[in-house]
């Protein structure tokens, strides 16, 4: 069992965390044996809510399951599904489940996914989402101002997507988010270090390093059927044309082990970067390959510490 | 996909150059004789009704608003962020095309995109900063004029600089 994210910035390591989806179905066992794959070589691992904004299992099943099976969860709640009432609820059962952080999105949006038909509900955004999870762990009250019984105690995450226009407002937003109680962000996809730099640059001129780890987003295109999707089908991804150009210009058989290639160099030039903290490798469906990927980047596996409860304090 | 025909709210291009409605701004802020305006039509009725229509229609028309009642135009370039189709109050979502397009309506440009340009081209930035508060909405269909001037509403807090607070963990 590592000691989640927590013990892995406490102790100044470059975190790694990686991605897990929660089943389509009532059942463990697929999923167990995905989060089994990459136990021991992250320090956390996010469990998806809802992803793509198809139905899944929940993402509170979900990271008490993999809490059971020895990773260190990062609970994902988005504003897509839940009103102010539920997004609270959620975060109370996560607290007193021991769940050890708590990552708050805005959510793709319900026309992308299998129930377009459904009412989305984004009654509050991800930034206000991260106010309100930071006062109920910090000041002990709802939204409401009610005060609550103990206070949860997990790590408040966020996400950025670095690249989407407007450009010159992504740092900035992302600062927002740390000013309302982010502690630790992961990015959207990176396939090109230098605009990141710039990014970082920025972050660390307002002053988000070190008060929130960055971890950028790395994961390997494995065919040039995944590049199509990603460059189409995922909303605020760009692909660079260079590593379009890099992909394309392979034998077809030979394009998985470039991607992967492509996903270790720019994992290894991460930890050079000023202010950033780590990475998250987002590898859907192929999770026995991260493993792969982190020994070739020269990273992980994370060293095993003993399992810390979370401390709630009572009122 | 053809998104034209569902009723999620569409990012909306307003028809006047932000200019127009910092200077709106000026006249609508509000004073002793707006005060006193607004609590006269909170105790008409009739009056109320007119005056919202009357809202309604101009804003409709300039800034595609859908009358939340809590207006954060003054904050946004004078873009209205309730016509983003989640309603994002503090910035853009990470759907965003490359080329500025929004997630839900790939015809349409994003508001915030719309909203950070209009901001900066009247030297207002630094307004997108300001965190706001979760909607009120209890308000929808009320008049975003005369809670303004009732007070009825939270305004959007100041964030400050960034290193107020100190956290439990020290990243590298």
């Amino acid at each position: 069992m590592s000691g989640g994210l927590r013990a892995a910035l406490a102790a100044g390591r470059f975190a790694l965390t990686a991605e897990l989806g929660p089943p389509r179905g009532a059942d463990t066992e697929d999923f167990l044996h995905r989060a089994r794959l990459l136990s021991g070589w992250v320090d956390a691992v996010n469990i998806t809510d809802n992803q793509g904004a198809r139905v899944r299992m929940s993402s509170l099943g979900g990271a008490v399951i993999a809490g059971r099976a020895g990773l260190s969860p990062v609970m994902q709640l988005t504003c897509r599904d839940r009103n102010r009432m539920a997004l609270q609820s959620d975060l109370l059962a996560a607290g007193a489940l021991g769940v050890p952080q708590v990552l708050l999105l805005t959510g793709d949006h319900p026309r992308f996914g299998d129930h377009p038909e459904s009412r989305p509900v984004f009654d509050v955004d991800a930034v206000q989402a991260i106010g309100i999870a930071r006062a109920m762990r910090d000041d002990g009250v709802l939204l409401s101002g009610e005060p609550l019984s103990a206070n949860p105690g997990w790590l408040i995450g966020a996400v950025e997507n670095p690249f989407a226009p407007p450009a010159g407002f992504r740092a900035r937003r992302l600062a927002k988010k740390v000013a309302a109680g982010a502690e630790f962000v992961q990015t959207q996809y990176v396939f090109d270090v230098e605009p990141l730099r710039r990014w970082m640059a920025e972050l660390v001129d307002l002053g988000v390093p070190p008060r929130c780890a960055v971890l950028p987003g790395v994961g390997p295109i494995r065919s040039l059927r995944m590049l199509e999707f990603l460059r189409t089908g995922v909303p605020g991804i760009s692909v660079p044309p260079a590593v379009e150009k890099r992909l394309r210009g392979v034998l077809p058989g030979r394009v998985a082990e470039e991607g992967i290639r492509l996903c270790v160099e720019t994992l290894q030039q991460l930890p050079d970067i000023p202010g950033v903290s780590g990475a998250h490798v987002m590898a859907f469906g192929f999770e026995r390959g991260v493993p792969e990927i982190l020994d070739r980047a020269g990273l992980g596996p994370v060293p095993c510490e003993p399992d810390r409860p979370v401390v709630v304090s009572g009122r | 996909m053809e998104t034209e025909r569902f009723s999620w709210p569409r990012p909306f291009r307003p028809r006047i150059p932000g200019s127009g409605g910092y200077r709106s701004n000026r006249l609508l802020r509000r004073n002793a004789v707006w005060a006193r305006l607004g609590a006269l039509l909170e105790r008409t009725p009739w009056g109320y009704r007119l005056f919202t229509a009357t809202e309604r229609v101009t804003k409709e028309q300039l800034f595609g608003c859908r009358m939340c009642g809590q207006c954060a135009l003054p904050t946004t370039g004078y873009t209205c962020p309730m016509t983003c189709p989640k309603e994002l109050r503090n910035g853009p979502c990470g759907g965003v095309s490359p080329t500025g397009m929004c997630e839900v309506h790939p015809s349409l440009r994003c508001v915030w995109v719309q909203a950070y340009e209009r901001a900066e081209a009247n030297g207002h930035t630094g307004d997108l900063d300001l965190l706001h508060h979760p909607a009120d909405h209890r308000e929808w269909g009320r008049s975003a004029w005369v809670n303004h001037w009732q007070g009825h509403e939270t305004p959007p807090a100041d964030p400050g600089p960034l290193l107020h607070r100190q956290l439990g963990v020290t990243p590298r």
